[in-house]
């Protein structure tokens, strides 16, 4: 589905990725995690087109998407912290999505119900909690059915319900063959929704195995040991 | 005791034509008449006879007139020149040519063609008549004592060299030039050396080059006179005594136009003048000792442009309104004076109530002085950095001549 | 791209800084017509004043506005929006604003109490100014994060069109003073859109005459229709310029 190649970006001298070489297939959970401040946002952001790389490549279904932006109707994002124009009202956000996004029939708005954001819709973005913000951020992910789904530190801000009504709804798209790349610190809610994971450390790929081939590997039961435990052997 | 003299010779020519006048007769020239030829008439009429043509359009060539008659028109007759020479030659003294139209005067390079012209003459009149597309219209040389009245002359001049003056005087004296309408020549009215003269009345508009010009014209009097939107203006040089009161002059504009333009003129009076919308209103140089006061400075580009060559000049009295620029000048030293004007530029106060400002007021811009020295800084004309520099100038003065300054500058307008 | 205008123009509506400005410009336009009298000298005192104020209000609302947009930005980078688009939206939606404010507030004074050509090229030369001033503020704006930064670059240029640079070419017009400059300053007002205006305008108004020799030579340059259709054209440039390049960067540039 995605196939990133020898992916490269610096920003100045800091150089954020190194020849970042992965490949993600459908009907997957991938998490992808790693220490603070390894690159796994500016991949995502290279992904999505918001940061331009200085070399390599990143291929959505064989194509490359560098100066492109047609493909993002296949992607659904949902950012670390989502930020809004202040002004406008919760119901002008979705609705200006929706206005722009209007090729898209089957609407799903099973989050915006899940959440009750429509009893929320009056209120302006610049009003609400960081909590609501990235209800809404989920929302408008979900929304327009797209083939991939990335969720940048999805649970981060979310109270313990409206994190289960997520994590369902993840695993409800895994289903229906979606592919999802979720950016998480929290081992436990990766081994609940993940198959694989993708492990990121000073710009660097790490490894990308399945959650059963790191236990395997490493003979623990838990995926937080068996991580820690494939970092300490690198020391 | 020469005016004395001149006045006896005068009265006992008088006398003399009125002892002629009782056997004077009057002959009459129409196409029905026994005399249908000017020419003929002139040639039947004894010193003193009238002549008067009714109507009819007359093609003799030049009309030379060598004895003191009256030639008058009725029912607007005309007189063709066929573009062939002159129209009216008068070589005699008291000679009248009345109501006639004049038109088609040859255009030459080599004569100056007039459909009037008075030689070596004097108590001429040329009165009422009308010409129309002469090369020159009234042409006065060494003539005295003549009289140039309501006259309409109308040229279609394309070219200064291509076309003559209006009226033209040269070395002439004592001549009235009044109520003549004059339009469409090189100059409205030209005198060179032509002195004592009066010249009141007049419009003259829509000339190539000045609507007056005159050099070497000592002593006359330009009173009530209008000129508008000629070439460029009114032009006089080299010139004394002489007094320019109650005219107008507006819409002279152009990129060398000037309202009035005074070259080596002295001891004059200009006063009570309204200038209106002339790109400079009076622009000076050389000239000395004038009196300039009372006069109306209107929406000018330059109210006034002193050089800094004329000297002990007086600006009283005047208004300035609605100018770009008041005063302008080209050099640091000034030598003339400038008091009880009013300016709308002025933003003084007057806290003792005596209607004079307690600031002086400095007429001069900083960006004046920058444009009269480097004319293509013409194009920040309105810019921010022009107002805040005149602004600082004015609160700081440091470039403009601080000698030009109307100490005390009046409230209101005068 | 007309969906995103829509927006970022309701936006812009909201935040009544657009309100004010044209209530501004009303205000004086009308006090200006209704003092002098003439309607002529009023639009040459407007004139001065939309030199001044329209580039300052243009470049530092654009520059404001484009900031406080960046979320706005994000929020449609990650949809399936070319950002050529995204950036052109803004810009247009920014520029149509304040030039509807400046129709409203100036157009329609002028309209009603001095409608003249002058007055029309009065007109269009604030519509350009706008469109150039907010160009630059995004030119301000792309080339750095920081939104302090950006409005300061903003004001530098302002204050360098508006100031600097007319006082730098008198210096050298007086330096070189010896030399025939005619041609030289005619080619020295192009580089600023502001000294381009002005002397557009100015060259339809009577005060021409006053500017002798060179006034005479602009006058037969600008004064055709040649003229009038080249400094506008250079005036479109002046938009082009900084709004081209501004979207280069910006379609260059990480969010």
């Amino acid at each position: 589905m995605i196939a990133i190649e020898n992916l490269c970006k610096s920003y100045g001298k800091l150089k954020v990725l190194q020849q970042v070489s992965v490949s993600f297939g459908t009907g997957k959970v991938v998490s992808i995690i790693g220490p603070n401040g390894t690159g796994k946002t500016t991949m995502i952001k290279c992904i999505l087109g918001m940061a331009l790389p200085d070399s390599g490549d990143i291929k959505m279904n064989g194509a490359s998407v560098l100066k492109q932006h047609a493909y993002r109707s296949q992607i659904g994002y949902m950012p670390q912290i989502g930020r809004y124009p202040e002004n406008m009202k919760i119901r002008q956000v979705i609705e200006m999505v929706k206005d722009i996004r209007k090729d898209v029939k089957a609407i799903d708005e099973e989050l915006v119900g899940l959440y009750g954001l429509e009893q929320m819709y009056d209120k302006r973005m610049g009003a609400l909690s960081g909590g609501t913000k990235q209800k809404v951020s989920a929302a408008l992910a979900f929304m327009f059915n797209p083939q991939v789904l990335i969720l940048d530190e999805p649970t981060a801000g979310l109270d313990p319900i409206s994190s289960e009504i997520l994590k369902s709804k993840i695993l409800k798209e895994k289903k229906n063959g979606k592919l999802i790349l979720i950016t998480s610190h929290i081992m436990s809610e990766v081994e609940e929704v993940a198959d694989e994971v993708m492990c990121m450390m000073d710009g660097k790929l790490k490894f990308h195995e399945t959650i059963a081939a790191i236990k395997k590997h490493t003979h623990e039961e838990r995926l937080g040991r068996a991580i820690a435990k494939i970092m300490n052997e690198e020391d | 005791m020469k005016n004395l003299s001149r006045h006896i010779v005068q009265i006992t020519t008088l006398l003399l034509l009125a002892g002629l006048q009782v056997q004077a007769t009057t002959l009459k020239v129409c196409a029905t008449c026994p005399n249908t030829s000017i020419r003929k008439a002139i040639a039947l009429a004894k010193p003193g006879d009238s002549i008067v043509v009714d109507g009819g359009v007359y093609r003799e060539g030049t009309i030379d007139i060598k004895k003191p008659i009256s030639l008058i028109g009725l029912n607007n007759p005309v007189l063709d020149g066929q573009f062939k020479g002159e129209i009216l030659n008068i070589r005699s003294s008291y000679v009248t040519v009345q109501g006639f139209t004049l038109k088609d005067v040859e255009v030459s390079y080599l004569s100056d063609n007039a459909a009037i012209r008075v030689a070596e003459a004097s108590h001429v009149k040329v009165l009422n008549n009308k010409i129309e597309n002469a090369f020159f219209g009234i042409y006065l040389q060494r003539a005295d004592s003549c009289e140039v009245r309501g006259n309409v002359v109308h040229g279609q001049a394309t070219t200064e060299s291509g076309s003559g003056n209006a009226i033209h005087l040269w070395y002439c004296d004592d001549i009235r030039v009044q109520d003549n309408k004059v339009s469409g020549h090189r100059d409205g009215i030209y005198f060179e050396f032509a002195t004592n003269s009066h010249i009141q009345g007049n419009l003259s508009q829509g000339n190539l080059r000045y609507g007056l010009h005159f050099m070497f014209s000592d002593g006359n009097v330009y009173m009530g006179n209008t000129f508008r939107q000629n070439g460029a203006g009114v032009a006089v040089m080299y010139t004394k005594n002489i007094v320019m009161q109650d005219n107008l002059f507006e819409d002279n504009w152009g990129a060398a136009a000037y309202g009035l333009l005074l070259k080596d003129i002295s001891r004059s009076v200009i006063k009570n003048n309204t200038f209106k919308r002339n790109t400079a209103g009076i622009y000076l140089e050389g000239s000395s000792k004038l009196d300039v006061q009372k006069n109306n400075f209107e929406n000018n580009g330059w109210a006034v442009r002193l050089l800094s060559n004329c000297e002990q000049d007086t600006f009283r009295l005047n208004n300035f309104v609605g100018n770009t620029f008041d005063v302008a000048t080209n050099g640091n030293t000034v030598l003339n004076y400038f008091s009880g004007n009013y300016w709308d530029k002025y933003n003084g106060y007057d806290l003792n109530k005596d209607k004079t400002g307690d600031v002086p007021y400095r007429p001069v811009s900083l960006y004046s002085m920058l444009v009269e020295r480097v004319p293509p800084s013409v194009m920040f004309m309105r810019s921010f950095i022009v107002d805040l520099m005149d602004q600082v100038e004015r609160v700081l003065p440091s470039f403009i001549p601080e000698r030009l300054v109307d100490a005390n500058p009046s409230m209101k307008r005068i | 791209m007309n969906k995103i205008i829509k927006y970022v123009l309701y936006d812009i509506i909201r935040n009544k800084i657009v309100l004010a400005y044209t209530v501004f410009l009303l205000v004086l336009s009308i006090g200006l017509f209704n003092l002098g009298g003439n309607p002529e000298k009023a639009v040459l005192s407007l004139l001065n004043l939309v030199l001044l104020t329209v580039p300052l209000i243009s470049i530092v609302f654009a520059t404001t506005h484009f900031y406080n947009s960046y979320e706005f930005m994000e929020l449609l980078v990650a949809q399936p929006i070319n950002r050529k688009k995204i950036f052109l939206s803004e810009y247009y939606g920014v520029a149509f604003s304040l030039s509807a404010a400046f129709l409203l507030g100036v157009g329609v004074p002028v309209l009603l109490f001095g409608a003249s050509l002058t007055g029309l090229y009065l007109v269009l030369t604030g519509v350009f100014i706008t469109f150039i001033f907010v160009a630059m503020a995004f030119l301000a704006s792309v080339i750095t994060r920081d939104k302090a930064k950006g409005i300061g670059v903003a004001l530098l240029l302002w204050f360098y069109f508006a100031l600097i640079y007319d006082g730098i070419v008198l210096f050298i017009l007086h330096y070189f003073s010896d030399y025939p400059l005619e041609y030289a300053s005619l080619a020295l007002t192009a580089l600023n859109p502001i000294d381009l205006g002005r002397i557009n305008v100015l060259l339809n108004l009577d005060v021409s005459a006053l500017m002798g020799y060179t006034g005479a030579l602009y006058k037969s340059i600008f004064g055709s229709i040649w003229g009038i259709s080249l400094s506008f054209g250079l005036m479109l440039l002046w938009v082009l310029f900084p709004v081209l390049s501004s979207k280069r960067i910006f379609s260059k540039r990480d969010l």
